[in-house]
């Protein structure tokens, strides 16, 4: 310990000849600014062997192993659950019915539909349903009850949905500003862990990872489901397979 | 440049040395009492999340391999993260300094779109990088309201207070106060609280969404900073809670995002890691309810202007030290402050820094230069709960001890005669290195000790230069005979 402090004592690592010119150009606006920390970056890294690549650097991926239990769909949903959000099982064929009943059940009456999302979903809601194209204004958003979304990919471990804005899923305000966030998930999409939901993601595209309602325990810690966000979260988890119970 | 040189920053700010600042913050009892129920119940929170993880410790390791491998190649991958922003449509800009970085932000605020009046506002997401530089001071100064919209960062804000926790700033403020503080500040900076305002936090929280919302569908520019950005893609990451960083993020013309250079990883797959080890070490979910990733501009969504700053403020000092640089690690997630029992009894304001708790006494010094904060790698007991804690294996107890030698160093430096500590342990290093001068001490402190210990065998108040020590510390008198001198008396002729 002695020694290495020794080292970087800051007499030795101020000296004049130890920094790159660069340097005491520091805050100047005029100065370049990307040349000068870049510098002072390869400056202090002298002890790194110039040789060495960054893959020489090893990161042990052994946390990638899957050790879920089998049954995915079932921890999605009581993960999702766990966050205070609605998750309801449903047929391919009842997912219209059970849309409505979910919309109804909220009082909802005027319900953003985003391009792309699957119109044989919409076939027994009494809601008004508002399209995107021409995009909706913020002010227009925020008088609207409810947004519909399907979902680019759903995580188990975490009960988290992810939104890519693609088809089905409009842009990012539309599942951000009306109160209520209304989102149909296939059994199927559901990754186990993180790191498989991220392998089938797109970075190009922007991505919003949602896990529950919006929430804060700001105050005292007491969490409060609510603040920004959609306060309100409902997943219509769409099973193929015959166990699937009715809402 | 010197040690002290100013990074013109509000990473040190000005307050009393850290033993003053803690002696008072531990006869405040209700701050102690919000601290020790916060502390334990995120403490208790963190531990089930990371309990039922089964290879926690296999996500750390690779964690803190990660870092390591970004830190020794962070001009390589800072490069890569520029070209690729870039690539997508974004702006890179790089700032030495904090006052650089305040006048980049001011420019590219003033060149945002709209009048004149939404020329001098922006709506902020939390971060602890832009509270580093003082930006909210600064814009301030320039005639431009920053406004904090995370809900704890607004009640510091509207109380015109400094945060005390870098995940929970308002920490110390109970609901009572923040009642109050809405009733009587929101009015002043936009829609009031409602008259019949209870204490309640669901009351308190729709309070904070009424009066934010006005500001979100209305502003044209925001400010936020960066969990993680990956270098392989340009993608930026900002985690948060409540929705306010979604609201910031997507619905303003302009994004300016201001991320310590630090905060880069080198590929998009590494999220995988840390969007799995930040949540569960910060509030202790499973997931966080918001995670937003962005790659430069999408056409039609969102910002259509996105500036980012990589901002270097005294981080390429730390990088200089090969033991210190290892906090630059750090993701912020303040799983250390909450297992720390100094921190627990102190709070964060103790620390005179925005970076408070084990991680910000390893950080501070380092930042702002060790003269400055020469108290802080003191203020520990050394237990290494932190380490153990850390999602990112950054060995706290280690820089610490390595910032003390240091300490002690620069105050060497400083005086023309050594102190009273370097005397001391120049006498010591002559009699240890003489077995006759030894035998002489021995005997001469068994007699003072002796004289000097209490009625309960400590010595309580040491005299002369002494007392410096004693102050806070009591001290077991010597033994009334040297082992040594035992040693002669019961072995040696055998």
């Amino acid at each position: 310990m002695k020694s290495g402090s020794k080292e970087n004592s800051p007499a030795a690592d101020r000296s004049e000849a130890d920094c790159p010119a660069g340097d005491r150009a520091a805050g100047g606006a005029t100065a370049d600014s990307r040349a000068v920390v870049l510098a002072r970056i390869r400056a202090a890294l002298r002890d790194v062997p110039a040789d060495e690549s960054p893959e020489d650097v090893s990161v042990p991926r052994t946390y990638r192993r899957t050790v879920l239990p089998g049954d995915t769909v079932a921890l999605f949903a009581a993960r999702v659950a766990d966050y205070r959000a609605t998750v309801v099982r449903t047929s391919p064929e009842d997912v219209a019915r059970t849309v409505a009943v979910l919309l109804e059940r909220r009082g909802v009456r005027r319900v953003v539909v985003p391009d792309g999302f699957p119109p044989e979903f919409l076939t027994r809601t009494d809601a008004d349903l508002v399209g995107d194209s021409p995009p909706l204004s913020v002010r227009q958003l925020d008088s609207l009850d409810c947004t519909l979304t399907t979902a680019a990919v759903a995580i188990a471990e975490t009960g988290t949905i992810v939104l890519d804005t693609g088809p089905g899923q409009g842009r990012r305000a539309l599942s951000l500003i009306p109160d209520h966030h209304l989102c149909v998930v296939r059994a199927e999409q559901i990754a186990p862990d993180v790191p498989g939901a991220l392998a089938g993601l797109d970075p190009h595209r922007p991505l919003t990872f949602v896990s529950g309602p919006s929430a804060t325990s700001d105050i005292e810690l007491q969490r409060v489901e609510g603040v920004h966000g959609p306060r309100t979260l409902d997943v219509v988890l769409v099973v193929t397979a015959p166990s699937g119970a009715h809402p | 440049m010197t040690d002290d040189s100013d990074h013109d920053g509000r990473v040190w700010l000005g307050t009393p040395a850290f033993p003053e600042a803690a002696r008072s913050a531990l006869a405040d009892t209700r701050l102690r009492h919000n601290l020790r129920h916060a502390t334990t119940t995120i403490r208790a929170k963190r531990l089930d999340a990371t309990g039922e993880v089964p290879h926690w410790e296999e996500l750390r390791e690779a964690g803190a391999a990660i870092k390591r491998r970004t830190t020794r190649h962070l001009a390589h991958y800072l490069e890569q993260l520029e070209a690729n922003v870039t690539a997508a449509g974004g702006t890179v800009h790089w700032a030495t300094d904090a006052a650089e970085a305040n006048r980049i932000v001011e420019r590219l605020v003033r060149a945002g779109g709209g009048g004149e009046a939404e020329r001098h506002e922006v709506v902020k997401v939390k971060s602890m990088a832009t509270q580093e530089i003082g930006l909210n001071e600064a814009l301030a100064a320039a005639g431009i309201t920053a406004y904090e919209t995370d809900l704890a960062e607004l009640i510091v804000q509207l109380g015109q207070d400094r945060p005390s926790h870098i995940l929970v700033p308002a920490i110390h403020r109970n609901r009572a106060e923040i009642r109050e503080i809405f009733a009587e500040r929101m009015g002043e900076r936009g829609r009031a609280a409602p008259a019949d305002l209870t204490d309640d936090p669901k009351a308190l929280a729709e309070a904070a969404r009424l009066h934010l919302r006005e500001k979100f569908l209305t502003a044209r520019v925001a400010i936020s900073g960066a969990n993680f950005a990956a270098a392989d893609t340009g993608t930026i990451a900002v985690v948060e809670s409540e929705g306010n960083g979604r609201m910031c993020l997507t619905l303003p013309e302009t994004l300016i995002t201001v991320m310590g250079i630090e905060k880069v990883v080198p590929s998009f797959a590494d999220l995988e890691l840390f969007l799995q080890l930040l949540p569960r070490s910060s509030t202790g979910e499973r997931m966080n309810p918001y995670t937003s990733l962005w790659t430069g501009v999408t056409p039609g969504d969102g910002p259509q202007d996105f500036h980012l700053i990589l901002l270097d403020n005294g981080r390429t000092d730390v990088l200089k030290d090969t033991v210190g640089r290892q906090a630059l690690a750090c993701i912020r997630c303040s799983a250390c402050l909450n297992v720390c029992p100094v921190y627990e009894r102190t709070g964060g304001h103790a620390y005179g820094s925005v970076y408070p708790g084990p991680i910000g006494a390893v950080l501070t010094p380092q930042l702002a230069g060790v003269r400055r904060a020469a108290s802080l790698p003191f203020a520990s007991t050394l237990c290494g709960a932190c380490y153990d804690a850390c999602p990112v294996k950054i060995d706290i107890p280690e820089i610490l001890v390595h910032l003390r030698a240091k300490v002690v160093e620069a105050k060497r430096d400083d005086r023309a005669l050594p102190t009273p500590e370097a005397l001391a342990m120049k006498a010591a290093s002559t009699v240890l290195d003489s077995p006759g001068l030894l035998g002489v001490a021995q005997r001469a402190a068994a007699a003072g000790g002796r004289l000097t210990s209490g009625r309960g065998g400590r010595i309580r108040r040491l005299p002369g230069p002494l007392g410096g020590w004693s102050a806070t510390r009591d001290t077991p008198p010597p033994p009334r005979e040297s082992f040594r001198a035992w040693w002669r008396e019961n072995r040696e002729e055998r």
